[in-house]
């Protein structure tokens, strides 16, 4: 090779030794944007084409066109790319935002006119079309026992299935039973409740009952566990795989055997993101009203026995209330939404809090 | 109490790729021998073999003896468990457990292994802590996380837990590699008061540092990349470095080769 300096190289636009550049003054942005939106009011009212929806909207693109210009002649190309990318990320960042904050701000002002003191102690038991009374208490029960039922069958059920798949299982039958969890993780929620329609309750509950089929809040919850379980096995298998190899090294290196290296240093290192897992299945289980329908039927009298008889669930009495023809159900469909949304929000903060408990702050 | 290691023949496979050819050697009891050598050579490969470390990853395996006073560590009958105990292990990257507290840690393979009494635990971590010269830094922060101390206090941390549970062989990975002059000089200082007690086998790339600790030196060496690693010299660490026979040996040491 012959002799190649520095020098030689392919410049990258830079001029050696000057470290400063300019930037684009905030007053100058400002005005990019009062021009922005004030184009975009003109166009849309001018021609009558919208209202300030579409305002903001052509403002906003206006205004980040506009910066992109006004900087890349101020500041240089390198600098009015990077602008761009970071305006890209914020305004989508906003966008992904706005749905759910949509969906909160709707839940609350509609659902706080049932937000009363009779909603939470009330059952639909002989509440009719021309009642404005009624409530969700036999929904929340149910809710609160199927999926209980559910996380207890499921999250065993799952954590040591991905303990497996990870710790012990090798070759072709872990590889199965990562495949079918996989296809798990895409069955309709309606096809497990069938399932648990033609399997259990079809054939093992008559066993209990005198031959006769039974729907119960059982039921649900094993449909219910049937939807949870592969999003638990794939969410802590991922979690437990990324405990570093070097840490159970360590615990071996001190004689400890694999089952206690396992439960005492690999599982507490990977819990929080577990319990994220979990409680996303969990969140997933308790919003699902198509297997509740099928197997626990619906109820609209409070039954605590989840083994035997009808049962509803929030979500279920969300759907039933929202194709009500009363006109006092809509409202209770909105105030059980919001309850809904509720307890899966504190359940998530209270595991959140307590997976943060076990593990040591900095 | 610590123990004679002897090495017969020992091959060591990842697969079908074979890391080490019949490594012969024997290490004396409450000595420091040091493994030096190329990169890929296979002096950890050798090292992770004797507390049967090697055989975690998938498709490693092993031919040879291996015996410690005499106990073959590979019959059929052997508990991983126990031999692990009995060889305590010291990684190049300190790794304390993240779920733990300082005082957790120490006693970390006590308490797993089935020692509850909380007197005994108390003491073996304040022993252990001051034998790894970490007592007096953290006496006052005991419960506080393992995983927030400097990187040396945390190599020491590590020691300070392979010696609570009492081995009587303490191998060492390459165990300064990541920490700073003043951290190194702490840890060999350390190794010189373990070699009371404990037979110490140590990794290490820094030729130096073989030179001050050990009382014994192997020199791993590989023909070419893919070739398995040999061992091409065993001796005292003064001959080693003052007068290889092997060529190979004194090219390595005088930074000819490697």
């Amino acid at each position: 090779m012959s002799t190649m300096t520095q020098s030689d190289l392919p410049g990258v636009g830079m001029t050696p030794g000057n470290i400063r550049s300019k930037k684009l003054p905030l007053a100058m942005n400002l005005a990019v944007a009062v021009v922005a939106f004030g184009l975009a009011a003109a166009i849309v009212y001018g021609f009558g084409i919208g209202n300030w929806v579409l305002v903001v909207v052509l403002g906003w693109v206006l205004y980040l066109v506009g910066l992109l210009i006004a900087a890349s002649r101020v500041e240089g190309r390198r600098a009015a790319r990077n602008r761009a990318w970071r305006s890209l990320i914020y305004s989508a960042c906003i966008l992904a935002i706005l749905p759910l904050a949509s969906v909160v701000w709707t839940l609350i002002s509609k659902g706080v006119q049932r937000l009363d003191g009779d909603f939470f102690n009330s059952s639909m038991n002989n509440i009719g079309a021309r009642d404005p009374g009624g409530g969700a208490y036999h929904a929340i029960i149910g809710t609160i026992q199927q999926v209980g039922i559910a996380t207890i069958i499921a999250v065993p059920l799952g954590v040591l299935g991905a303990i497996y798949l990870v710790e012990y299982g090798r070759g072709r039958f872990a590889n199965t039973v990562r495949f079918f969890v996989d296809v798990m993780t895409g069955i309709p929620s309606i096809v497990a409740g069938l399932f648990i329609l033609s399997f259990w309750v079809l054939i093992v509950s008559p066993w209990f009952n005198n031959g006769e089929p039974r729907f119960s809040g059982f039921a649900a919850a094993l449909a219910l566990s049937v939807l949870m379980l592969p999003t638990i096995v794939r969410s802590t298998e991922e979690m437990l795989r990324l405990v570093p190899g070097p840490l159970r090294e360590g615990a071996y290196a001190l004689g400890v055997p694999q089952w206690k290296t396992i439960l005492k240093i690999v599982v507490p290192t990977a819990l929080p993101g577990i319990v994220t897992g979990v409680m996303l299945a969990i969140a997933r289980a308790a919003g699902e009203t198509a297997p509740v329908l099928l197997v626990a039927g619906g109820a609209a009298a409070i039954n605590f026995d989840p083994f035997n008889g009808n049962q509803s669930s929030l979500a279920l009495f969300v759907y039933q209330q929202a194709g009500d023809a009363s006109k006092y159900a809509p409202a209770r469909a909105w105030t059980a939404a919001l309850t809904l949304v509720a307890i899966v929000l504190i359940l998530t903060i209270a595991a959140k809090m307590l997976a943060r408990r076990n593990s040591l702050t900095r | 109490m610590a123990k004679r290691i002897e090495a017969s023949n020992v091959t060591s496979y990842y697969g079908s790729f074979k890391a080490i050819d019949s490594i012969s050697m024997t290490v004396e009891p409450k000595s420091i021998t040091a493994l030096i050598g190329p990169s890929g050579c296979g002096k950890s490969t050798f090292l992770r073999s004797i507390n049967r470390m090697h055989e975690v990853l998938p498709g490693a395996r092993i031919e040879g003896r291996l015996t410690i006073d005499d106990q073959n560590i590979y019959d059929a009958d052997v508990d991983v468990t126990a031999v692990r105990r009995m060889i305590g292990m010291v990684f190049q990257r300190p790794n304390p457990f993240p779920t733990m507290s300082i005082y957790e840690n120490v006693v970390a393979g006590l308490k797993l292994n089935g020692v509850k009494k909380k007197s005994h635990l108390d003491d073996a971590a304040e022993a252990s802590l001051r034998s790894a010269n970490l007592w007096e830094e953290v006496k006052d922060r005991l419960g506080r996380p393992g995983a927030g101390l400097s990187g040396g206090q945390q190599q020491r941390l590590c020691i300070a837990r392979t010696i609570a549970v009492e081995p009587q062989v303490v191998l060492m990975d390459e165990p300064c590699s990541a920490l700073d002059p003043i951290s190194t000089l702490a840890i060999e200082d350390l190794m010189f008061k373990l070699k009371d007690r404990f037979t110490i086998i140590i990794v290490t790339h820094n030729m130096q540092q073989a030179a001050r600790v050990s009382d014994k030196t192997g020199f791993f060496s590989i023909d070419k990349t893919g070739d398995p690693g040999r061992l091409i010299e065993y001796d005292d660490t003064q001959k080693i470095f003052s007068n290889p026979t092997q060529k190979k040996t004194e090219d390595y040491i005088t930074g000819r080769f490697g």
